[in-house]
């Protein structure tokens, strides 16, 4: 194995524009799967609204990690967490034992690589988050389902069976729909895994779009396997291999001219 | 070209021989499948044709008698459904209680593996060892007598593992993508066992129930244990017409009969005419319990119309 070259934090774009601010920052972070250690001391800030991608091969943690950020992995048993990714403005450390992990999903949403509607309305899909935190009033609900439904670009498709299951719905809708149910309860954060890696082209170019837009109003990490996504929709780049961040920087900085001979390699396509 | 002929007739040949297993495992997988089917039907078929000129009204309306062609099961079937009722109410709650804490809240460790193992080894007691332990426990140690709410209570023990063991398969047959889904919106456990787990577990868990009260219905020995009359009269008081409060539940303490023991106590009758009532009661009990397996496919059926993984 290539030894591994400190994590690279670029000053990125330093003769342009001054850096965005940062929404959250990972320190030292470490995870561990009972006796298996699949991230090891990643350090790298996420940009206030900006679209920052993970990429590298299968098995490298970038899921593991997307996962911390709602820190989803206390749902199973032995696994456990080292460092802090602090949340801005408030300055929240989400691992801290003593933060509730259901007020980081409060305010973090996440859409999986699979679409994963309930078996219910697709009303019912998009107004659950608001259900969850008590919001009982009809008009209330009602609007905010069809705010996230326009947000998730799902409103025209579906504004006239809002009663039908949420299965009905194509593949592509079904993601749109859990988009949808993310945005619902206005998260400061929005969590992508592999989110169209289970759609066909033209369902993965609408989600694309969708995430170019949705950037406006909430920042955005995501996990994908396919370089040319990443490249596309993404502000920032974080490459990682075996658990470890090999460079962070400016997306096109990493495609065109990446520091790090590994990212370069997995890049242009040498390895993974 | 000669040598891609030879080539194929080769294989050919091969997947002829392959074939004849097939032929032979489908022959004897239908003779295994007939033993069972035949058994059956010949089984029914004989209780049918013995029984079924006794069935009529009045044999549904009219209380056991000396006096065969006059008998009827009318204390049975509604002692047979009153014990239901309370075994349901006993069953349900507790075992889908324990199915959901099992797969849901409880930690990971050797105790809950114990109690798992201890809950699936439950569902192999023999019958009668419950009965024995409704006896020392609920007729002498509660006090409760040889009542309906013994009975259900007994049965309800029963098919206590039979519930929690549908349950949890129920559960588990749920995604974990569903549960993170309700996770990741920032939903509690007891909401996401409230608002997903139980309503989507919810066909797996009656199709379990139903099938354990289809058990518990056709049960001899441990309500024999418990003291069922073989020959009762009168039929307890009708559910939630007594005085209030206490009355209510009067009929929970009267002494019963259930199908099985009224089927038991005519075939051990010396006259023939009172075989004709055992076939007919047979005939009734195996009906009751096909007519509760149909309704455990169709809730299945309704249940899972919109639900699909």
């Amino acid at each position: 194995m290539v030894a591994t070259p400190a994590p690279e934090i670029a000053s990125v774009a330093a003769a342009a524009a001054p850096l965005p601010p940062k929404k959250s920052e990972s320190r030292g972070l470490g995870f561990h799967y009972s006796s298996f250690q699949a991230l090891k001391n990643i350090n790298m800030p996420i940009y206030e609204n900006k679209v920052t991608a993970l990429i590298g091969p299968s098995g490298c943690g970038k899921s593991t990690y997307l996962r911390c950020f709602n820190r989803m992995h206390d749902l199973y048993p032995g696994n456990r967490y080292e460092g802090n990714i602090m949340l801005y403005p408030d300055r929240t450390d989400i691992l801290n034992p003593d933060v509730d992990p259901i007020e980081v999903r409060m305010r973090i949403s996440m859409v999986f690589q699979k679409p994963n509607p309930f078996p219910k309305s697709i009303y019912e899909n998009v107004a659950y988050g608001l259900r969850v935190r008590g919001e009982r009033k009809r008009a209330l609900l009602d609007e905010k389902v069809e705010e996230a439904l326009r947000g998730a670009a799902l409103w025209e498709e579906v504004k006239n069976r809002l009663d039908e299951p949420a299965f009905n719905l194509s593949g592509g809708q079904q993601q749109r729909l859990c988009i949808a149910r993310a945005l619902a309860t206005d998260p400061e954060m929005l969590l992508f895994d592999e989110p169209t890696s289970a759609l066909d082209p033209i369902a993965t170019a609408s989600i694309e779009q969708l995430l170019t837009e949705l950037k406006e109003k909430v920042t955005i990490l995501i996990v994908t396997h396919n370089m040319q996504q990443a490249a596309r929709v993404s502000d920032y780049t974080a490459y990682m291999y075996l658990g470890e961040l090999i460079e962070f920087d400016a997306t096109d900085t990493i495609f065109i001219k990446p520091k790090n001979k590994q990212t370069e390699d997995y890049i242009t396509g040498r390895f993974g | 070209m000669a040598e891609t002929a030879a080539n194929i007739k080769k294989i050919r040949a091969l997947i002829a021989a392959h074939k004849r297993w097939d032929l032979l495992f489908s022959l004897l997988g239908m003779l295994a499948l007939m033993v069972g089917v035949l058994t059956f039907v010949a089984l029914f078929g004989q209780m049918a044709v013995e029984g079924a000129s006794r069935l009529s009204w009045d044999f549904f309306t009219n209380f056991p008698s000396r006096k065969p062609d006059q008998a009827g099961i009318l204390s049975a079937w509604v002692g047979s459904t009153l014990v239901m009722l309370v075994t349901a109410a006993t069953a349900v709650p507790l075992g889908v209680a324990a199915g959901i804490y099992l797969e849901e809240y409880a930690p990971r460790n050797w105790i809950t593996d114990l109690i798992e193992i201890n809950v699936t080894n439950l569902a192999g007691v023999p019958s009668i060892i419950y009965g024995l332990l409704a006896l020392g426990l609920f007729v002498y140690g509660f006090g409760l007598g040889q009542s309906i709410l013994t009975a259900g209570l007994t049965l309800g023990l029963l098919i206590l593992p039979v519930v929690i063991v549908a349950t949890r398969e129920a559960i588990r047959a749920i995604p974990a993508a569903i549960r993170e889904g309700a996770y990741a919106l920032g939903a509690t456990k007891w909401q996401t066992t409230a608002d997903h787990i139980l309503p989507y577990s919810l066909a797996g868990i009656l199709t379990g129930v139903i099938i354990g009260m289809a058990r518990a219905i056709g049960e001899t020995a441990p309500v024999i244990t418990i003291g069922a009359l073989t020959f009762i009269a009168f039929l307890p008081s009708v559910p939630l017409t007594g005085d209030p409060p206490a009355g209510l539940f009067d009929w929970v303490m009267s002494p019963f009969t259930v199908m099985p023991i009224q089927m038991f106590n005519w075939t051990s009758r010396p006259e023939a005419a009172f075989h004709q009532n055992a076939a007919a009661a047979g005939l009734v009990l195996v009906v009751m319990t096909l007519s509760m397996n149909a309704l455990a496919i169709y809730i299945r059926y309704r249940l899972r119309k919109n639900i699909k993984w």
